[in-house]
């Protein structure tokens, strides 16, 4: 076997330490490791610092081996889409069945690390994120039906909730409205690169919206997202949880979030949408990094 | 993939699994001297 070959069976002796790496999809952790920390940072209560590590690295772990689990489970259409094809797996570089191993070992561990370091209701919403992404989402959804990432999106939106609930131990109303928050982000966020990648995704079989209603269905329908997200953004300080700071900036930001989606209902090519794609990440990180600040400067 | 590349390979893997376990020692010796702490 070489390095180049594409689609073979690994002996499981070519993988490098960066294949593993690359099976955790370090960017997406990057995001949800933000958001659980934002959650874990904003919520009353105290937490020592070792604990709280130890409660982010759970996160982390855990996100990761949703990733390690997804790519065990799509290796066969990851190898027809070139957003998708250098992964470990579909390169020949790791087995699926060391991927699936690696994944359920990640996850049970940071499940069971979660609810005895740090607490048993965060350490059930970290299983519940989990078990969502990879049997709601990954098994069921994504293969089934465009509505796949709006519901799965819900896997997403879990990390800050169970940043809350590791300091707090429950689940009240502002850890549901980050979740709000993030859960509403999500279609327009996907749905941006969906639009400049439905000829990869078709490709596959995989039924996003752009492949299934066409482009300009999902482009209304993105629009529609954005205005539900705006209010739901400012939620936290429409209940006088935030204050001004992240208030006025997360206006700001839903603004510029409704303007790129308006620039994509008119443009014909996808550089609209690319732009949004980039933004949207650039939003969630600002809006979060907004939340926390505001809580230490101004609510605080 | 010529045999030294995959025993430099597994070397690696070898070397970021002994880190990964003595973090991990370190980071449980920790955690229970703040929960021993804690009680």
């Amino acid at each position: 076997m070489t390095d180049t070959s594409i689609g073979t069976a690994a002996e499981g002796t070519s993988a490098r330490v960066v294949d593993f790496v690359a099976l955790l999809k370090p960017r997406v952790m990057s995001l949800v490791l933000f958001s659980g920390l934002a959650g874990l940072l904003v919520a009353p209560g105290e937490l020592h610092p070792v604990l709280a590590f130890v409660a982010l690295l759970c996160i982390a772990v855990g996100a990761g081996a949703s990733g390690a689990i997804n790519m065990w489970y799509e290796h066969d259409i990851d190898r027809l889409m070139s957003r998708t094809k250098l992964r470990p797996i579909p390169q020949g570089r790791i087995d699926p069945a060391t991927a699936l191993g690696f994944g359920v070992a990640l996850a049970v561990a940071a499940v069971v690390v979660m609810g005895l370091v740090v607490n048993f209701v965060a350490a059930g919403v970290l299983a519940l994120t989990i078990g969502f992404y990879v049997f709601v989402y990954t098994m069921w959804l994504k293969r089934r039906t465009p509505q796949n990432i709006v519901i799965g999106g819900a896997a997403g939106a879990f990390p800050p909730v169970v940043g809350w609930t590791a300091v707090t131990g429950d689940v009240t109303v502002v850890p549901l409205l980050l979740f709000a928050i993030i859960f509403l982000w999500t279609p327009p966020h996907f749905w941006a690169l969906a639009l400049y990648r439905s000829a990869d995704y078709a490709r596959a079989g995989v039924p996003m919206m752009p492949v299934v209603a066409g482009a300009a269905a999902t482009k209304r329908q993105m629009l529609l997202y954005t205005l539900l997200l705006a209010p739901a953004a400012l939620s936290p300080w429409l209940i006088g949880f935030s204050g001004w700071l992240y208030g006025a900036g997360v206006a700001v930001l839903s603004a510029a979030f409704i303007g790129h989606v308006v620039l994509v209902l008119r443009d014909t090519t996808h550089a609209a949408a690319r732009r949004m794609f980039g933004f949207s990440i650039l939003y969630l990180f600002l809006l979060f990094a907004l939340l926390v600040v505001d809580h230490f400067v101004v609510a605080g | 993939m010529t045999k030294s590349e995959r025993h430099r390979r597994m070397r690696g893997r070898n070397y970021a699994l002994v880190a990964v376990l003595f973090s991990l020692v370190i980071l449980f010796f920790v955690v229970t001297l703040v929960k021993l702490g804690s009680n």
